[in-house]
C-alpha cells in the first residue's frame, strides 16, 4: 500500500463515498476537470462523471445555498470552497439555514452536508488565502467543525463528516496537505467525530493543538522530551462540539495546559478551552492555561507570516512559562 | 465626431399576460383549466387567505400573536402559484405566502403557530417536503436551485418521477445577489425550478422604483439566460396559467423560468410597520380598485356564477373553518424548554447534556403570548 499525503487522503475518502453512496455529489469551483486548485478532487470527475462531480459558477454564497437544498432533498452534497478566505459570502447560508433547518422544522428537514475548505497560513499565498477563522464557525449552534491533522485522520474524519446527519465544516490544513505521508487503507472505516485524539502520551504538561499547528507542537514535544519533560499532545479534531473530557482527563495527570492555534487569540478556540477547563477542572490546575496563538491582527502578507504563526520557539516558551509557574 | 459602427448581438422582449382586466372582463379566451368550479375554488382560497390574514393581524393587535406579514391584495399570486404545483412537487416559500401555503395543504393553525412563536408550526403535516417559511431575503431561491438539482438528479440517476420546485420572493429580493446567483445556476444547469416574484411595489418602505432602474423585474432573467414573463398579479387566472405552464415545461426538461407577478401591497409590511409613513394614499386607493378578489368576483358575477347569496354562504363556511383553526392555535401544545435543543442535531452531542438538563429543570412558559 503506497503512503499518501493528507490531500490524497481527502481524495481517497471522497472517491470511496462517491463509489459507495449514490446520493453523494461533489461540487465547487474548479473541482471538475481541473481536480481542484490543490488537486483534492483530482480524477474524481473522470471516474464518477460530470453529473456527480461538478464545476459550479463562481459564487460562494450560491455554493453554500444550493447545498442546503440538495441535502434537504435527500442528497449528500460535499461542497468545496477554494480557500477559507473566500467562504464568507456563504456564511449567511451556513449560519441562517444549514445550521438551523433541522431545528426550524423540528426535525422534518435536515442538512446532511459537508462544506470543505483549505485553511491556515504558511504557504506564501496572496492576501485572503491564509485565514484561520474556525472560531467563527464553532460559535454557530447546529454546525460541526472538524479539522484533520494527518492523512489517516483526514480520510476517517471526512468519511464520518459525509455520513453525519448534520452539517459539517471540514477545514483542511493546507500547510500540511503534503507535509507527511502515511499508509491509509481505503477500507471505508470512519473515525469518530466529537472525540479528541491523544497523539502523544505524557505526564508533565498537556498541549492542545489542531491542524497544521500540530506539526510544531509535536516537534516541541520531542524537544521537551529530550530535556526530560513529557508532554501529552491532544488533537481535538472536532472543534465543535468539543470533547473537553479527554482534555480534563489529561489534566488529571499533568495539571498544566497550553493551547496552541494559528488563529488570532481574542475569542479564539483557546479561550473556550481555557474557560471550560476553569469551569470543570479549576482545582486540578497548578498553573493558568496558557495560549500560544496567532496575533490579534490581520493575517500578514507572506513576508511576515512566519512571525505570525506559532513556531516551536514560541510554543517552547509558553510551555516553560507554564511549567515554571508560579516562579 | 465619428460614430463607430456596431452591430446588435442581443436584444430582449418582455411579455405581459392578463386574462381579466380591472373590471373583471375577460381580455381573451380563458385557459382550459378555468372552469366554473375551478374559478370558484380559486376565489374561495383567496377569500380564505384574506380571512386568515385579517384574523392574524387582529390576533397580533390583541397580543395573541407575534409580528405577522399579511398578504392583503396579493392573494392571487399565492393561490395561483400554489395551485400550479402537483402534490409531490416542492415549494420553497418566502414569508408572505398565505394563499400558497393554504394551497399546499398547510393548516391555518400551523401558519398562526409559526408567527405565534412555535417552530413546530413549520413542521407542515400535509406538505412534508416543502421548505419552511424563509425570512432572510432571497436566500430560499438558492435552496430551490439545490432542490431542483436534487430532483433532476434523482430522476436521472435514481429512477424518481420528474418533479419541479417553485420558489417565491418579493420585489426587494430581486436586488440581492442570491436572486441572480440562483437564476444563473438554474440557467447554466437547466434546472427544473420556477422563480415567482411577488412585485407588490414595496420592500418595507422602499418603493419598486427606488429598488432598481430596470423597468421590469422579469427582464433580470435575461442576464441569466433563462425565460421570463410578467403577469398581472391581481389576475389569479393569469398567475395560475403562467406558473402552470412554467412548471410543466420544467417538468418536461425545459429548464427554469422567472415569473414577475405585478401586484400591490395593500397592507403594512408587517404588523410592526406603519405604511402610512411612506405609502402615498392616492396610490393605495388606486391599487385597491385593482385587487384580485373583487376582480374575480366581478367576472364570476358577469358570468352568472356568483351573487351575494353565494358570497354570504362562502363567508359563513370560511368563518367556521377560521373558528376551528383559531381554537387549534389557542390549544397548540406548548413548547417545553428542552425543545430548543432537541432538534439542533440529529442526536444531542454529549457536551450539550448539561445545558439540556438546565432547560429540563425550568418550568415551561405560561400560556401568555
Amino acid at each position: 500500500m503506497p503512503a499518501i499525503t493528507l490531500v490524497e487522503a481527502v481524495t481517497q475518502a471522497l472517491a470511496y463515498e462517491l463509489r459507495e453512496d449514490p446520493r453523494v455529489v461533489v461540487f465547487g469551483q474548479d473541482v471538475g476537470v481541473n481536480g481542484g486548485v490543490f488537486r483534492a478532487t483530482d480524477g474524481l470527475q473522470a471516474e464518477f462523471g460530470g453529473a456527480r462531480v461538478l464545476d459550479t459558477p463562481l459564487a460562494e454564497n450560491m455554493i453554500a445555498g444550493i447545498a442546503v437544498g440538495m441535502a434537504a432533498q435527500g442528497l449528500r452534497p460535499v461542497a468545496e470552497f477554494q480557500f477559507m478566505g473566500f467562504i464568507y459570502p456563504g456564511l449567511d447560508q451556513m449560519l441562517s439555514h444549514a445550521a438551523r433547518l433541522r431545528n426550524r422544522t423540528r426535525g422534518r428537514l435536515s442538512c446532511p452536508l459537508v462544506y470543505r475548505a483549505p485553511y491556515g497560513g504558511g504557504i506564501h499565498a496572496p492576501e485572503h488565502h491564509s485565514e484561520s477563522t474556525e472560531a467563527i464557525f464553532a460559535h454557530i449552534p447546529g454546525l460541526r467543525v472538524v479539522v484533520p491533522s494527518s492523512p489517516g485522520r483526514a480520510y476517517g474524519l471526512l468519511l464520518a463528516a459525509i455520513r453525519d446527519p448534520d452539517p459539517v465544516i471540514f477545514l483542511e490544513p493546507k500547510r500540511i496537505y503534503r507535509a507527511l505521508r502515511q499508509e491509509v487503507p481505503d477500507n471505508g472505516e470512519a473515525l469518530p467525530l466529537d472525540r479528541c485524539f491523544r497523539l502523544r502520551e505524557g505526564t508533565d504538561i498537556t498541549l492542545v493543538a489542531w491542524g497544521a499547528a500540530l506539526k510544531e507542537t509535536l516537534a516541541a514535544a520531542e524537544q521537551l522530551s529530550a530535556e526530560g519533560v513529557e508532554a501529552e499532545v491532544i488533537d481535538p479534531a472536532t472543534l465543535k462540539p468539543l470533547d473537553i473530557h479527554t482534555i480534563i482527563d489529561s489534566l488529571e495527570k499533568t495539571r498544566r495546559c497550553v493551547v496552541i492555534h494559528e488563529a488570532a487569540r481574542f475569542c479564539g478556540l483557546g479561550a473556550e478551552i481555557a474557560a471550560q477547563i476553569n469551569e470543570y477542572a479549576f482545582d486540578l490546575l497548578d498553573a493558568p492555561v496558557h495560549r500560544v496563538t496567532g496575533f490579534d491582527t490581520v493575517m500578514p502578507y507572506y513576508r511576515l507570516e512566519d512571525c505570525y504563526l506559532p513556531d516551536m520557539e514560541r510554543i517552547l516558551a509558553g510551555v516553560r512559562r507554564t511549567l515554571e509557574y508560579p516562579a | 465626431m465619428h460614430k463607430p459602427r456596431m452591430h446588435l448581438v442581443a436584444s430582449f422582449d418582455i411579455a405581459h399576460l392578463q386574462y381579466l382586466d380591472e373590471q373583471g372582463r375577460a381580455t381573451q379566451a380563458l385557459p382550459d383549466f378555468a372552469t366554473p368550479d375551478a374559478l370558484q375554488a380559486m376565489y374561495r382560497q383567496m377569500a380564505l387567505a384574506r380571512l386568515v390574514d385579517d384574523h392574524a393581524v387582529k390576533l397580533q393587535r390583541t397580543g395573541q400573536l407575534g409580528t405577522y406579514p399579511s398578504s392583503l391584495g396579493q392573494e392571487a399570486i399565492g393561490v395561483g402559484t400554489g395551485g400550479a404545483l402537483r402534490r409531490q412537487d416542492i415549494y420553497c416559500p418566502y414569508y408572505r405566502e398565505t394563499g400558497a401555503l393554504l394551497e399546499r395543504g398547510v393548516e391555518v393553525a400551523e401558519i398562526l403557530a409559526i408567527w405565534g412563536g412555535y417552530e413546530r408550526g413549520q413542521d407542515f403535516r400535509h406538505a412534508p417536503g416543502d421548505f419552511p417559511l424563509c425570512i432572510p431575503i432571497a436566500t430560499q431561491l438558492l435552496h430551490a436551485a439545490g432542490v431542483a438539482f436534487a430532483l433532476a438528479y434523482q430522476q436521472r440517476h435514481m429512477g424518481a418521477e420528474p418533479r419541479v420546485v417553485v420558489t417565491s420572493a418579493g420585489d426587494g429580493a430581486s436586488s440581492r445577489g442570491d436572486f441572480y446567483e440562483a437564476m444563473n445556476l438554474a440557467g447554466a444547469w437547466k434546472l427544473p425550478v420556477v422563480f415567482v416574484i411577488n412585485n407588490n411595489q414595496w420592500a418595507i418602505s422602499v418603493s419598486r422604483r427606488a429598488q432598481t432602474a430596470a423597468c421590469t423585474i422579469a427582464q433580470k432573467a435575461v442576464a441569466a439566460g433563462i425565460n421570463s414573463l410578467q403577469v398581472d398579479g391581481n389576475d389569479v387566472i393569469a398567475v395560475r396559467a403562467a406558473v402552470s405552464d412554467a412548471v410543466e415545461r420544467a417538468r418536461a426538461g425545459g429548464g427554469p423560468m422567472l415569473i414577475e407577478a405585478v401586484s400591490y401591497r395593500l397592507c403594512d409590511h408587517t404588523t410592526a410597520d406603519d405604511a402610512s409613513r411612506y405609502c402615498p394614499p392616492d396610490e393605495l386607493e388606486a391599487a385597491r380598485a385593482r385587487e384580485p378578489l373583487l376582480r374575480l368576483a366581478r367576472y364570476l358575477g358577469h358570468a352568472g356564477l356568483w351573487d351575494s347569496a353565494r358570497e354570504e354562504e362562502l363567508q359563513r363556511e370560511l368563518a367556521e373553518i377560521m373558528e376551528r383553526e383559531l381554537l387549534a392555535y389557542r390549544d397548540w401544545e406548548p413548547e417545553v424548554p428542552t425543545a430548543m435543543l432537541e432538534h439542533l442535531y440529529a442526536t444531542l452531542p454529549e457536551p450539550l447534556l448539561e445545558q439540556y438538563d438546565e432547560l429540563a429543570a425550568m418550568p415551561p412558559p405560561t400560556g401568555a403570548s
